[in-house]
């Protein structure tokens, strides 16, 4: 990475060393087949002798296990939520990716702040705050939108994990049971990320087809990313 | 911070370093309007529960980042502005906060975050009804911290920041830059000064005038109607609940 750009202030206190990694960031909502993907790219990048770190959501060392343990109980605010989010995601952001990035690493991130910005905004934030609270994060090289409608996200969940609270929105009751504000929620959360799209340049991939083919769309654009 | 919401209640907060005295008038600030018979919520910076594990990790591992820092202390405020301060604003009730959103303009900022983005954190929080800052002398705030305590504690002596290594040294530095930032603020956000160096009881008495001119006249939340056997109450809060009962 050539230049460091950041959406807002960034972290002023850091020196801006160089960074010669990349940093690509897959999107898209819940059961939208992005941790497979992570896993074929990385394993597709590691074969071409590319070091690659692999981050999510929620797996900061500092805001993780409070995190877990607060979204147990029913005392979570949208907006504690929002910013216990934030906090695990610059805990991430600075202690895992920007020293990966200067070691020259790929760093695959399986969801990056949009994801958590949509959720708040579809919870009531305010979007011109949620976007400030950002204002620290790093501008990814590329981010890859996987875009699938809620009927391609129902199949794989019925067929995956199966329904949860969270991923319901139930904390909110978008529908009186689990499956229709499934529905209800997750149609809020691609219109946020539609609505993101241009602001923040992702390349929209169609998630609505079988893996491989999904996967061979992210290997292109990927590779069109490493010729420059 | 300053949300537009306007709340039937009053939120009073204090402010300035540690070692200013700002929590025992704090408290005898509590204890009199208890006494007045007023409904009182007393909160602290840095004090919910939902949070509080993360933060004792992230001290004892020593793996804060001032943005890190910075949002969590937002988080710990957010959980508590929901739970605690806000439902009591919206009741009618008096909120005394011991540090408010300007302790995080003061500290982030001290520790390198940008102004404008912290301050934007805070948004969704209003502008208290009266903000007081306790002015002291850096001198007069370490004599009184250090004597006081065993040790300085890593962050609260800001030795995240390796301004020093020893920490005396680099507390007195980390303070003089958080008042270097209370003093910006006193114009931008109104801070009513107090200076934190005359006796216990002649802030107290300057305190509970101003508290009792932003009182007056003030109808909040009635406490709670009292035993039938007390004698104590004063004649005009027994009036107040007469029209409530009435009412």
């Amino acid at each position: 990475m050539n230049q460091i750009e950041y959406y807002g202030a960034g972290f002023p206190y850091k020196p801006n060393t160089d960074m010669p990694g990349k940093l690509i960031v897959l999107e898209g909502t819940d059961g939208v087949g992005r941790s497979t993907q992570t896993q074929l790219i990385r394993t597709w990048l590691e074969n071409q002798g590319h070091a690659v770190s692999d981050t999510g959501l929620r797996r900061s060392t500092l805001a993780s296990p409070g995190l877990d343990a607060a979204k147990q109980g029913h005392t979570l605010s949208s907006l504690t939520m929002s910013l216990f989010y934030a906090t695990d995601f610059a805990d991430r952001l600075e202690n895992q990716i920007i020293p990966a990035l200067r070691a020259g690493f790929i760093v695959l991130s399986d969801r990056y702040f949009y994801s958590t910005m949509a959720r708040d905004i579809v919870r009531g934030a305010d979007p011109n705050w949620a976007r400030k609270v950002y204002g620290f994060a790093l501008k990814p090289n590329l981010v890859l939108y996987l875009k699938a409608d809620v009927q391609t996200l129902v199949s794989r969940i019925v067929n995956g994990r199966g329904f949860n609270y969270w991923e319901a929105g139930m904390d909110i009751r978008c529908a009186e049971n689990l499956f229709d504000s499934f529905c209800v929620y997750q149609t809020r959360l691609i219109e946020q990320f539609d609505l993101m799209s241009d602001e923040f340049g992702f390349v929209t991939v169609d998630a609505n087809r079988p893996v491989s083919a999904i996967f061979s769309d992210l290997k292109k654009h990927i590779s069109d990313l490493q010729k420059t | 911070m300053i949300s537009k919401e306007k709340y039937p209640g009053k939120l009073i907060v204090v402010e300035g370093i540690d070692g200013s005295g700002k929590s025992t008038q704090v408290d005898l600030l509590y204890k009199w309007l208890l006494a007045e018979g007023k409904s009182v919520y007393f909160t602290e910076w840095n004090s919910s529960l939902l949070v509080k594990s993360t933060t004792k990790f992230g001290k004892k591992e020593k793996i804060f980042t001032p943005t890190t820092f910075s949002l969590l202390q937002a988080t710990d405020f957010a959980d508590r502005w929901e739970n605690n301060i806000r439902p009591v604003l919206k009741a009618g009730g008096i909120v005394l906060a011991d540090r408010y959103a300007f302790t995080a303009y003061a500290r982030d900022v001290a520790r390198g975050v940008d102004p404008n983005w912290v301050r934007n954190l805070y948004s969704f929080a209003i502008k208290p009804d009266l903000a007081l800052y306790f002015q002291v002398p850096l001198d007069v705030a370490v004599e009184r911290i250090t004597s006081a305590r065993a040790s300085l504690k890593y962050y609260e002596a800001g030795m995240d920041l390796g301004l020093s290594e020893n920490k005396v040294t680099s507390f007195r530095l980390f303070q003089q830059r958080i008042i270097n930032e209370y003093e910006r603020m006193i114009d931008e956000f109104g801070l009513v000064v107090i200076d934190g160096t005359l006796p216990v009881e002649t802030q107290q008495n300057q305190i509970r005038l101003i508290a009792k001119k932003l009182l007056h006249r003030w109808k909040g939340l009635p406490p709670p109607i009292p035993p039938q056997r007390s004698h104590h109450r004063k004649i005009k809060i027994e009036s107040d609940f007469s029209e409530r009962e009435s009412a």
